[in-house]
């Protein structure tokens, strides 16, 4: 079974519909499943959380939440579904505790009942429980917020953007987080603009201005990278990319990291890359091999 | 590198009570470096960066911005430095043309010195044609490189950039830096605050800030060297993850 | 329901930590109370008057010390001659001339014809004028009671508003003015500003999306400011009565009941701000704007309804605070019953019906 079905789902704004926020998008995620919406702002993700979340309305086009139709069932879905929403949503002059406690009395339940799936990411900030939520670091408002989002044990949870403005460290705690709550057996749509966090999803789906540029396994998605792709460096990194963009057998070239990454447009392209980097042996110049990853993919697909 | 020293700061320290936010910091950075500012939420990097832009009074240290005292002369260095951060960039009601008008009064350039301005970066930015568009009109990704461009608007010697590529689409981004570069060459100083850790790597030089102190101070292959790590963002973590203290 | 309370006791919480809004809130109408109740009477209070008695009887010696007696007038001087009158109030010392003319008594007992003339210092004619009014209440509170029942064969100009204010308190006409303000302002602006507030902060989203059903999460909203303004109207009234030493005439429940079904009318209002605003600032603007601004120059406490062109007049019929405004003169002052004012009593609960059902009607269900 499916607990997130979507179909079709095109939603514009303003007054005659200029902007189109979502054109025709449609996936499935299969229950138990970790699923990432990767994509920078702008590419429609809240647009589509709110959707499912039963909290905007599509134009045309259909999606289902656990089984019930977001429009018409509207009120079955928001007695099982947890949401983050992107910007930080609880009440800052609320201690942790009375969150906690106030957020378990709206969804009709209380601490005690769900104590064990809240409990370890709880514990953390448990220290803190007297502290008012306003006080309290970005990494720990995040815990907080996700643990209200849990506290009625929903079968799907939605995640707008939890890590955006977060630390590396807290992201990756999040992260850990997530994948203890996946194996409790809840459904997880989560949203990023940051692509390295896409190879921790079971599945992903690029969107980019509203439309889906590809949607797999991480793996999957960078298998389907297939033009040959190398790192090269030296020093004056901004006029090396000038001249490997102008090279004729050069795709494209970007930075990355400490790297410029170089794709070619085939196999034969490497020999005239090799006497480019030889002929900048004075400047230290290197070239290698390199894997892609979700951001090489990402760029490539934009770029198409 | 060699160079000027523009940005200069001696055991620069900000306590609020008994919370010491920045903890005796010090560091130089020269004329056209671009200068990574990492840390956790929390470390002390928005309070150290306040006080460098003359918005914030230094507990105790020193520091001097553009040749400028962060005590008495905080006046002078809001002259000689540009800002941008993610939150604050452009106003979105008014065009982009009026927003550039605007900052240039701000600064008190010439009329002549704001139309040439405006339309040579219109030119370099391909925006010919949205110069009387509303900001709100435009993409996120090209409102950021706008607002970089109405940052160095006057010609500042240290631009300071706060987390400038948020949530931007991995292409723009690298266009971003990509202007950085640019203006880094033509001798502005870049102090750039980010979350991205392959962006620490575009930076000359990275300092690591983990409870209101710099921990780590060199150039992204160094602190590599030093850490054993594969990439900035090892280096970081490894860092980060010694912080004690909560962040506020 | 054990959601909307948990509900409402967060909202206490909200209103008990932000300290600065809840002393603002409990402290507006004592502030307002004084400020218009107290302070604008105490300048016409113990002001010095000289008198010219040049008749020097029983009449003008009784009215002299019960001029004298009372808490607006001190008499600094006892004068000899008309020449000395413009002498003192050029020396700025007296406010008000009191002059007798010869046999005052007789006149006023055998005739029933006596002067009596007030010069006031005109230069602040507000004064001037609450002075000579307050004189000549007193003046003629002598006159009824040495005429006893006996009717008076000339008649005296008077304004309506001596009928029930023999003193002229000027606190009486503010105090109910203040009443209507002070709860539109706590309910109304708070009430929507608070609820544009879980808006902005994104929690509006995750209540949505909770079982909770949108329209309690609006009623939890407006329970605490409904509590806020009976504190409120209780402090008015203690101050009036004991401050201002203004009594209650009607029926304490009557002007309570009253009272909040203007604070219900004010809530529903709020409630229909915050449907339409999706910023604090304009929740603030919409509510100054529509509903403060209209309160004030239309509600009758500061400008008379009466004297406006028709349009304005008939605009007036639709600010609340108009009508509230009536009621509580009618109880308060006048000590009229529940007969007096059902008409008002029924406008205001029709208001009440039809804002509150257009504000849950226009309560959205979901963002857009």
């Amino acid at each position: 079974m499916h607990s997130v079905i979507v179909e079709n789902i095109i939603k514009t704004y303003g007054k005659k519909k200029e902007v189109a926020a979502l054109s025709a998008i449609s996936f499935e995620i299969p229950k138990g499943e970790l699923f990432g919406l990767i994509g920078p702002d702008g590419a429609g993700k809240t647009t589509l959380f709110r959707i499912l979340t039963t909290l905007l309305l599509a134009d045309s086009g259909n999606a289902r939440v656990d089984g019930f139709d977001v429009v018409k069932e509207y009120k079955s879905i928001r007695k099982r579904v947890g949401y983050m929403p992107g910007k930080f949503s609880l009440y800052p002059d609320l201690t942790v505790e009375e969150n906690l406690n106030f957020f378990a009395t709206i969804f009709n339940t209380s601490i005690s009942e769900n104590y064990d799936l809240i409990k370890d990411i709880y514990i953390q900030i448990e220290p803190f429980k007297k502290r008012r939520a306003g006080k309290l670091s970005g990494g720990m408002k995040q815990k907080l917020a996700l643990s209200c989002a849990l506290i009625h044990r929903p079968s799907v949870l939605f995640l707008d953007e939890p890590t955006t403005g977060v630390d590396a460290v807290s992201r990756k705690e999040f992260w850990e987080m997530l994948k203890g709550l996946k194996q409790q057996g809840i459904t997880i749509l989560v949203s990023t603009p940051y692509m390295d966090e896409a190879g921790l999803c079971d599945k992903v789906a690029l969107l980019q201005n509203g439309k889906i540029l590809s949607i797999h396994t991480p793996q999957g998605i960078v298998d389907d990278f297939s033009d040959p792709l190398w790192a090269v460096k030296s020093t004056g990194m901004l006029h090396l990319l000038n001249d490997l963009l102008a090279l004729e057998a050069v795709k494209d070239a970007y930075p990355f990291g400490e790297f410029h990454h170089v794709v070619l447009k085939n196999e034969s392209g490497k020999k005239e890359l090799e006497q480019f980097v030889q002929s900048r042996a004075k400047d230290h110049a290197v070239m290698q091999a390199v894997k892609p990853d979700i951001e090489d993919c990402f760029i490539s697909l934009m770029k198409n | 590198m060699t160079g000027d020293k523009v940005i200069t700061a001696d055991k620069l320290t900000k306590r609020y009570g008994d919370f010491v936010a920045v903890d005796h910091i010090s560091f130089e950075v020269h004329k056209g470096e671009i200068f990574g500012f990492l840390g956790a939420n929390g470390a002390g990097k928005t309070t150290a960066m306040r006080m460098l832009c003359g918005l914030s009074l230094p507990t105790s240290g020193k520091a001097t911005v553009a040749g400028f005292d962060v005590y008495r002369e905080n006046e002078k260095i809001k002259q000689n430095i540009g800002y941008m951060s993610q939150k604050f960039s452009l106003y979105e009601d008014l065009t982009v043309k009026e927003n550039m008008r605007f900052y240039g009064g701000i600064y008190g350039m010439s009329d002549a010195f704001i139309k040439n301005k405006t339309a040579s970066i219109l030119d370099q930015l391909h925006l010919q044609k949205e110069g009387n568009k509303l900001v709100k009109a435009l993409p996120l990704g090209w409102k950021q490189k706008l607002a970089f461009s109405v940052a160095i608007f006057h010609e500042p010697g240290i631009v300071f950039l706060d987390e400038p590529t948020g949530g931007v689409d991995p292409v723009t981004r690298r266009e971003f830096w990509n202007m950085i570069y640019q203006a880094s060459e033509s001798g502005i100083t870049i102090f750039v605050t980010t979350h991205y850790m392959d962006e620490a790597e575009y930076c000359n030089r990275v300092s690591i800030m983990v409870d209101g102190k710099i921990e780590a101070l060199d150039s992204p292959a160094q602190l590599k060297k030093i850490y054993e790590a594969g990439s900035m963002e090892d280096v970081f973590l490894q860092l980060a993850r010694k912080a004690v203290r909560a962040a506020d | 329901m054990k959601q909307f309370l948990s509900f409402v006791k967060k909202e206490f919480y909200h209103i008990g930590r932000d300290k600065r809004t809840l002393f603002i809130l409990l402290g507006m109408p004592v502030v307002q109370i004084l400020i218009f109740g107290f302070a604008l009477t105490n300048e016409v209070k113990n002001s010095k008057i000289a008198v010219l008695d040049n008749s020097k009887d029983e009449a003008s010696n009784a009215l002299i010390s019960q001029l004298d007696a009372s808490r607006y007038f001190d008499l600094e001087k006892n004068l000899v001659s008309f020449n000395q009158v413009e002498e003192e109030f050029k020396r700025g010392k007296i406010k008000l001339a009191v002059i007798f003319p010869e046999h005052f008594s007789e006149d006023l007992l055998h005739l029933n014809k006596a002067q009596v003339q007030l010069i006031a210092d005109a230069s602040d004619p507000n004064v001037a004028n609450t002075l000579i009014n307050y004189a000549s209440a007193i003046i003629m509170d002598y006159q009824s009671r040495i005429t006893g029942n006996r009717k008076l064969p000339y008649t005296i100009n008077t304004e309506m508003r001596m009928l029930y204010n023999p003193q002229l308190k000027g606190a009486f006409n503010f105090v109910p003015g203040v009443m209507a303000m002070v709860l539109l302002l706590v309910c109304t602006m708070m009430t929507a500003i608070t609820i544009v507030k879980e808006k902005e902060m994104g929690t509006m989203e995750i209540m949505l999306v909770s079982p909770m059903r949108p329209q309690l999460v609006v009623l939890a909203k407006a329970v605490p400011y409904l509590l806020l303004s009976i504190v409120n109207i209780i402090t008015i009234l203690l101050l009036s009565v004991f401050v201002l030493e203004l009594p209650i005439n009607g029926s304490l429940t009557l002007l309570m009941s009253e009272s909040i079904l203007f604070t219900v009318v004010s809530l529903s209002l709020g409630l229909l701000i915050s449907t339409g605003a999706a910023s604090q600032q304009t929740a603030m603007f919409i509510s100054l704007v529509a509903l403060f601004l209209p309160t004030i120059m239309l509600s009758g406490f500061m400008f008379p309804v009466e004297n406006m062109p028709l349009p304005l007049r008939i605009i007036s019929n639709i600010v609340p605070a108009k009508w509230y405004y009536s009621i509580v003169k009618s109880v308060m002052i006048k000590g009229l019953g529940l007969q007096a004012i059902w008409k008002e009593t029924l406008i205001l609960g029709g208001m009440m019906v039809f804002f509150l059902t257009l504000a849950i009607k226009k309560f959205k269900i979901r963002l857009a």
